[in-house]
């Protein structure tokens, strides 16, 4: 009996890692550019390529290697590098919280550090989006190819530099967004809840973007006043017994 | 040489613990449900407040002109609408925005 059970548990696990990997595939080639004008931009700066690549190995991040590879290139202190990089990261809070609240029963804690070191926005939405609760093997799953993709667009874009045109470069500045939309339009179309937290996002963050008055607030703390706010509004309109959140 | 690389050494690997510190704390901290039913919700909603956050007004400067990142914009929403993937919608936002690019740097 119980070497079935193990056979069944490995294989549930196996299924699990394949099911991650294969949703991963987009949020992987979709990183790709992105990573690659990264590694334009950071080699162009005059970082060497091999800290470029361990930057992107180290970070896997958008907003916040970005804004601090070019605080590196424009010469600032630690200490302003440290915090403007934190600063933007903070909303990986938020997201790590909504993740722990979602696990399987029993992840052990090591397995709850490997699998924090990938949480990106695109890797929690798309876990997010699961209807089921998730396990570590899906997020290894999940997160593998994406730190692949990320990884190498980097070191491609480092080494190759300036080869591409740049209208084809500034082409691909729309990737990530387009996946952005192409993950909450779909879920807004089925949930009311999700489009008017989401529409309510919208708004702050823009109002907060265009209104002078808000100028001192950096991209970071924007996204995290927005959410903030938005799902505040969400809990109180939407209360979990009319929303898909009842999973106990 | 030396004292500028080891300077930006520093850096990076402070930027890689600031950006694991906010990962890994909540899920480290967190083993257990959170009973608070408006919390629980408020959780459930950050996905969807994230992208709405991040997509708008950012991804009107994502590319060279506003009018070809608006084109992209446009072609994604459309294309989500029809629940089209994820490689999908990215590959033909980029299409249409180079296409836009194309076009612009022709007028100017």
């Amino acid at each position: 009996m119980t070497t079935v059970n193990v056979q069944d548990k490995k294989r549930n696990i196996l299924k699990d890692f394949l099911e991650g990997s294969r949703l991963s595939i987009p949020i992987a080639l979709g990183y790709f550019p992105v990573s690659f004008t990264f590694g334009l931009m950071a080699v162009r700066g005059g970082i060497p390529v091999w800290i470029v690549i361990l930057i992107s190995m180290t970070n896997i991040t958008s907003a916040g290697q970005f804004a601090g590879t070019n605080l590196i290139i424009a010469g600032a202190g630690l200490t302003e590098i440290a915090v403007t990089t934190f600063v933007i990261n903070i909303r990986y809070m938020l997201m790590s919280l909504s993740l722990s609240q979602r696990l399987v029963a029993g992840v052990s804690s090591i397995k709850r550090l490997i699998m924090a070191f990938v949480v990106t926005d695109e890797t929690f939405t798309v876990a997010a989006m699961q209807k089921r609760d998730i396990s570590f093997s899906f997020m290894a799953g999940l997160e593998l190819l994406p730190y692949i993709g990320w990884s190498a667009g980097t070191a491609v874009g480092a080494m190759v530099c300036t080869l591409l045109p740049q209208t084809l470069q500034d082409s691909m500045g729309i990737a990530l967004y387009a996946m952005f939309i192409a993950l909450v339009i779909p879920a807004a179309k089925k949930s009311r809840a999700a489009l008017v937290v989401a529409g309510c996002a919208i708004i702050i963050s823009t109002v907060i973007k265009w209104i002078p008055v808000f100028s001192f607030i950096s991209g970071g703390w924007r996204i995290i006043i927005a959410t903030a706010i938005a799902c505040t509004l969400g809990a109180k309109m939407f209360p979990p017994q009319d929303a898909e959140t009842d999973r106990e | 040489m030396g004292i500028y690389m080891d300077k930006v050494l520093a850096a990076v690997l402070l930027m890689a613990l600031v950006t694991y510190l906010p990962r890994v704390l909540p899920l480290a901290i967190f083993k257990n449900k959170i009973r608070s039913r408006f919390l629980t919700a408020f959780l459930s909603y950050v996905p969807y407040a994230v992208l709405g956050a991040m997509i708008f007004p950012d991804i009107l400067t994502s590319t060279g002109h506003l009018a070809s990142a608006a084109a992209g914009l446009v072609i994604a929403s459309v294309m989500a609408y029809f629940e089209r993937g994820l490689l999908q919608v990215a590959v033909c936002a980029i299409i249409a925005v180079y296409v836009c690019e194309l076009i612009l740097v022709r007028m100017v």
